[in-house]
C-alpha cells in the first residue's frame, strides 16, 4: 500500500516538473561562472570580429585588385572557407597546429579559426557592397578625371559603406553564436560554463536555459543595432 | 612517419565514406523536414493573425538568437527531463528541424511579403479562397525571391550538421574526431574531412550563385 502511495506521489511530481523543479537558487550560485563565461564570449567575439574585419578588408582588396597572383589564392581561400563547416576548421587548427610544431593556447586557436572563417564572409559582404554602387557613378567619376584611388575614396566607398553595415552586423551576430563552438575545444566561454555546471550538478535545464538566455540578450542588442542601421544607413531611391 | 600515417588513412577511408553517408542522411532528412515546416510557418507568419505571428516570431528569435550547439544540448539533455527521451539520430534531426525551419520561415515570409499587395487584391477579387490565393498566385511569384537564399540556407544547414557530432552521431566530423585519436596527423585527417564536405557543399554554392544571377533578371 505504502509503496503504491509513494509511486503515485512520484508520478504527481513528474507531472508538474517542467517548471516547478526549476531551481533558480543554483543558477544564482553559479552566476559568477556564467558571468565569467559571458565576459570571455564577449572578449573573444570582439577580438575575432576586429581581426576578421581586417582580414576581410585585405581579402576583398586582393580579390578586386585584378592582380592574378593575389586574386586566385584569395578566391580559393574564400570558397574553401565557405564550403566547409566551421567546426571542421576549428578541429583542423586545433589538431593540426601541434603536428606542425606550433603550440598555442586553445583560445588563440579558436580566435584564429573564427578570424579566418568570418574574414571570408566579410570579404564577400564588402565586395557585394562595392558592386552595389551604380556603374553610372563610376563613369561620372571617370569623366571628372578622378583616378582609381580617388574614385574609390570619394565615390564608391562612401556609398558602399551604408549598404555594408547591416550585413556586417548580421555577420557579427553569427560570429557571437559561432564562439559557442569553441567550447568543444575547451575554451572557457559561455557554453562551456553551462557544460561545467551540468557536469558538476547534473542540472542541464538550469544550465543550458541560462546560457540560452544570455545569448538571447546579446542577440537582441545586436539585432536592434542591425535593424537601426538598416533603417538609417541604406539609401533608397524614392519612387 | 607521414607516409605511414597516410597509408593508414587510406586503409580506413571506407570509415570516412560511412561518415559521409551519415552526414548526407542527416542533411537530407533534416532539409526536407525544415523546408516543410519552414514553408508552413512562413505562410502563417505572413498572414494577419496577430497571435500566431507573435508566437512564431518568438520561436524564430529563440532559434536564431542562440547557438546551434546550445540548442542541441537543450534537445539532448533537457528534453529527457521533460519526458522526451530521444536517441542521438532523432535528437539531431529534431535540433536541426528546430533551427533550420526558423531560418527558412524567415526566408519564406520575406518572399511572400515581397509580392505586391495588388496581387492579393486581384486574387481575392477573382473569387479565390485564401489558400488558393497563396498557392496559385502568391507563392509562384514569391518563389523568385525565395529560391536563391533558400539554396544558400541549405548550404549553411549542411555545414551545421557537423555540430551534431557533439551528441555522438557518427557523421563525418565525428569520424574525423575519432580518427585523429588513432592517427595523430590532425592536418591530414581534417583536410580529408574538409575535402569531403567541400564535395557536397561546393556544387550547392555554385547552384545558389547561378540561381541568384538567373532570378535577378
Amino acid at each position: 500500500m505504502s509503496a503504491e502511495l509513494i509511486f503515485h506521489t512520484h508520478l504527481v511530481d513528474m507531472d508538474d516538473s517542467m517548471l516547478a523543479n526549476f531551481n533558480f537558487r543554483i543558477i544564482f550560485e553559479y552566476m559568477p561562472l556564467f558571468l565569467d563565461g559571458l565576459k570571455f564570449t564577449f572578449l573573444i567575439s570582439l577580438v575575432a570580429l576586429v581581426l576578421a574585419l581586417i582580414t576581410g578588408i585585405v581579402a576583398c582588396a586582393c580579390r578586386i585588385s585584378g592582380i592574378k597572383i593575389l586574386k586566385y589564392p584569395i578566391i580559393a581561400y574564400i570558397e574553401v572557407i565557405r564550403s566547409t563547416p566551421l567546426l571542421v576548421q576549428i578541429y583542423f587548427l586545433y589538431f593540426g597546429l601541434p603536428t606542425l610544431g606550433i603550440r598555442v593556447p586553445e583560445i588563440q586557436t579558436g580566435i584564429i579559426a573564427l578570424m579566418l572563417n568570418s574574414g571570408a564572409y566579410i570579404a564577400e559582404i564588402i565586395r557585394a557592397g562595392i558592386n552595389s554602387v551604380d556603374q553610372g557613378q563610376i563613369e561620372a567619376g571617370l569623366s571628372s578625371g578622378l583616378n582609381y584611388v580617388q574614385r574609390m575614396r570619394f565615390i564608391i566607398l562612401p556609398q558602399a559603406l551604408g549598404v555594408t553595415v547591416p550585413p556586417l552586423l548580421g555577420q557579427a551576430i553569427v560570429l557571437v553564436k559561432d564562439t559557442a563552438l569553441l567550447s568543444l575545444i575547451s575554451v572557457m566561454e559561455l557554453t562551456r560554463s553551462g557544460q561545467t555546471m551540468t557536469s558538476e550538478r547534473f542540472m542541464p535545464a538550469e544550465a543550458f536555459l541560462t546560457v540560452a538566455f544570455f545569448y538571447m540578450c546579446i542577440y537582441f542588442c545586436l539585432k536592434a543595432l542591425a535593424d537601426w542601421s538598416q533603417r538609417k544607413l541604406i539609401f533608397r531611391e524614392a519612387y | 612517419m607521414m607516409a605511414f600515417y597516410f597509408s593508414r588513412l587510406v586503409e580506413i577511408f571506407p570509415f570516412f565514406l560511412r561518415g559521409l553517408w551519415m552526414t548526407t542522411k542527416v542533411a537530407f532528412c533534416s532539409l526536407i523536414i525544415c523546408t516543410l515546416i519552414g514553408f508552413i510557418l512562413g505562410m502563417l507568419r505572413s498572414s494577419n493573425i496577430v497571435f500566431l505571428k507573435r508566437l512564431i516570431g518568438t520561436y524564430v528569435a529563440f532559434a536564431r538568437g542562440t547557438p546551434f550547439v546550445v540548442q542541441i544540448f537543450i534537445v539532448f539533455f533537457i528534453f529527457p527531463e521533460w519526458g522526451l527521451q530521444l536517441e542521438a539520430f532523432p535528437a539531431a534531426l529534431l535540433a536541426m528541424a528546430i533551427m533550420g525551419s526558423a531560418f527558412i520561415c524567415e526566408i519564406v515570409a520575406g518572399g511572400i511579403n515581397a509580392v505586391h499587395n495588388g496581387q492579393w487584391e486581384a486574387a481575392s477579387s477573382s473569387g479565390l479562397t485564401k489558400l488558393q490565393q497563396l498557392r496559385l498566385v502568391i507563392i509562384p511569384q514569391a518563389m523568385k525571391v525565395i529560391v536563391p537564399p533558400l539554396v544558400g540556407q541549405y548550404v549553411l544547414l549542411i555545414k551545421d550538421t557537423s555540430v551534431v557530432s557533439v551528441i555522438g552521431v557518427m557523421e563525418l566530423t565525428r569520424v574525423g574526431w575519432v580518427t585523429v585519436v588513432r592517427i595523430p596527423e590532425g592536418l591530414m585527417v581534417f583536410a580529408l574531412v574538409g575535402i569531403l564536405y567541400f564535395s557536397i557543399s561546393y556544387p550547392l554554392i555554385l547552384l545558389s550563385n547561378y540561381l541568384e544571377r538567373r532570378m535577378a533578371i
